[in-house]
């Protein structure tokens, strides 16, 4: 857990903030690594991906995020070429996805690693260095990287399932690729691993390559990514920045009663800018707004409990977007 | 062509360094050693007729594993024994890859479909190449030793003749190898393309042919089987191993030209279904 805590806190100083990544420089939106235009899978009756149009722009850390079953896994295969889509049009470093033009500059991990069992992780990588015409001296390197150097002699079927993850990771990175692919890369992996991997994406970033990654993690997207896609049902629900997705501030207000006190806060903040949450009352509005809000429930004779700002953290938003059973708005409520 | 060199390449260093190659040609080898040499060699000094070798006269027995004999010892076991084993490490070369996840892995590499698969064959190729030179030497080996243990002139067989053979040797395990790999490739899973494979090699060919003359043509359909191509194939080029008591395998049911034919065009036609398959085929 120290390990933990320590990695976090030393990486943090290295992780872009919010303000920076609402930034077009670090974005540099103006070219774009990946594009898709209405991207389709149908697996006969079923649709697991219905017309995504996603665009990741260069140097970008872009968190791609959804529920199990949602079409991420099945967006990233079409991208590497695995997956014919049955509709829509994608480009992948300006080349079609899975042609050899595009998969030379494109590092990949999905859905699992998969490399022969027998062989230790360094042979593995030897293998896949022989097949984009590497030499020998890049697996080490990228074993190293890892953090594998020691036990790359081992056989891959002893490795533990982190270790597992870590080569994984090790032979996206083979040959410095533009763009990286990553699919949950920190599955399996424990709490220090899972720092040292955020790290290591950043590390990425700042050196100028692309990374598209998919997560569950959303604490982890939240504070690594520049820019997030929300998927749910196959269909993108959501494209934007972090800070963006989370709104702007919005102020936690406890209060009894809570009729009443809603009744202030729809009148200060306005209608739509008040939403009823498990705490309490959440209303998108700044902290100059603060002042009159309390003066205008102590007037009406509200207690007021506590006061303070909030932000959504993007698992809110998440749950918001993807959920069965979206929070009750402020119309509900007032029935 | 540089992608396709690449994937032979990195085929050739996972191969090589697989236990499953080394245990299914060692099988291969101490196979041929005993049932051509051992086994034999053993009947003619005792003078025991019981078995496979029973009513063989024994200057016959010995003729058969000198030197002289390589070209029959060396493809008489292919048909059957040497292509079930060449068929299983197919089977497993291409089948392996999908619950191992090593396809996804190749593929994201950029060799492209048909390369990948091609460094798969090329790999398999090579292998079946060692195999049927390998094969070759031991066999001269051990006949050359037996014949100067029995004081006998050491007289190597023909280079045509030794020729002949290695080449059928190499169309006859090249054709099962790549029906293994479609078998993988069809089947997606290692377990379930050696378990069908074996069962059609060792039993399905020839329980069609027991029953071949019920029905008018089937006859036809089952002389043009790839087993029966492949054992009437060696047939011709072995007079004497094929019938009762010879060979199991060994045929005389296609001429040899035909059985030639037959076997290249099941070599050609299994690559290319791989191929295909494996171009139009999602990796899910």
């Amino acid at each position: 857990m120290a390990a933990y805590v320590a990695g976090r806190s030393a990486g943090a100083a290295r992780w872009p903030t919010r303000q920076d990544a609402s930034g077009s420089s670090l974005i540099g939106m103006d070219e774009t690594v990946v594009r898709t235009d209405r991207l389709t899978k149908r697996y006969g009756e079923r649709l697991a991906v219905d017309s995504v149009s996603l665009t990741v722009g260069r140097g970008e850390v872009y968190g791609f995020l959804g529920p199990n079953g949602a079409g991420k896994t099945t967006t990233l295969r079409m991208l590497l070429g695995l997956v014919r889509p049955t509709g829509g049009r994608a480009s992948v470093l300006g080349a079609a996805p899975g042609s050899p033009a595009a998969l030379a500059r494109v590092g990949a991990l999905v859905e699992g690693p998969g490399f022969y069992p027998y062989l230790s992780g360094r042979d593995n990588l030897r293998v896949l260095c022989r097949f984009r015409g590497l030499g020998n001296r890049a697996a080490d390197a990228a074993l190293d990287r890892v953090g594998l150097g020691r036990r790359g002699g081992d056989r891959f079927r002893s490795y533990s399932l982190g270790m597992k993850q870590r080569l994984g990771v090790a032979a996206a990175l083979l040959g410095e690729p533009d763009l990286l692919v990553l699919d949950e890369p920190t599955n399996g992996l424990d709490p220090a691993g899972m720092a040292d991997m955020r790290r290591l994406l950043v590390d990425l970033a700042a050196g100028g390559q692309t990374v598209l990654l998919s997560s569950h993690l959303l604490a982890e997207v939240q504070e690594i990514c520049h820019r997030v896609g929300v998927i749910a049902g196959g269909r993108l629900v959501a494209q934007d920045t972090v800070a963006d997705l989370r709104g702007a501030g919005s102020v936690l207000l406890r209060a009894y009663p809570l009729e009443r006190a809603l009744a202030v806060a729809v009148h200060v903040a306005g209608e739509d800018a008040v939403e009823v949450t498990d705490p309490g009352l959440r209303l998108d509005a700044d902290a100059a707004q603060v002042p009159r809000l309390v003066r205008e429930l102590v007037a009406d004779g509200v207690e007021v409990l506590e006061v303070r700002p909030a932000e959504r953290s993007l698992e809110e938003v998440f749950f918001r977007m993807t959920g069965p059973d979206p929070a009750p708005t402020t119309m509900e409520v007032q029935r | 062509m540089t992608a396709l060199l690449r994937s032979t390449r990195a085929e050739l260093l996972r191969i090589g360094r697989w236990p499953a190659l080394w245990v299914l040609t060692g099988t291969w080898l101490t196979l041929n050693v005993l049932f051509v040499y051992v086994f034999d060699y053993v009947a003619y000094l005792t003078g025991d007729s019981t078995g496979p070798t029973s009513g063989v006269p024994t200057d016959e027995l010995l003729a058969g594993v000198l030197p002289a004999a390589v070209p029959t010892s060396l493809v008489q076991g292919m048909p059957v024994f040497g292509g079930a084993i060449l068929m299983i490490l197919g089977a497993l070369a291409a089948g392996s890859g999908y619950g191992w996840g090593t396809w996804k892995t190749t593929l994201t590499q950029g060799p492209g479909r048909a390369a990948a698969v091609g460094g798969v064959l090329l790999a398999l190729a090579i292998v079946v190449a060692g195999v049927v030179l390998g094969t070759a030497v031991v066999d001269l080996g051990v006949s050359s030793v037996l014949a100067a243990v029995e004081s006998q002139p050491v007289d190597l067989p023909p280079a045509g003749e030794l020729a002949e053979s290695v080449g059928a040797g190499l169309l006859v395990l090249g054709m099962w190898t790549t029906a293994g790999v479609l078998l993988g490739t069809l089947a997606r899973s290692p377990a379930l393309a050696v378990g069908l494979g074996l069962v059609w090699v060792l039993a399905v060919e020839n329980l069609l042919r027991g029953v071949s003359g019920l029905l008018g043509g089937l006859a036809v359909l089952t002389d043009h089987l790839p087993g029966t191509a492949a054992g009437s194939l060696v047939g011709a080029l072995t007079p004497g191993a094929q019938g009762d008591g010879g060979t199991p395998g060994v045929l005389t049911a296609l001429p040899g030209p035909t059985a030639l034919a037959a076997v290249a065009a099941y070599l050609v036609a299994f690559t290319a279904a791989s191929l295909l398959l494996m171009r139009r085929r999602d990796l899910t």
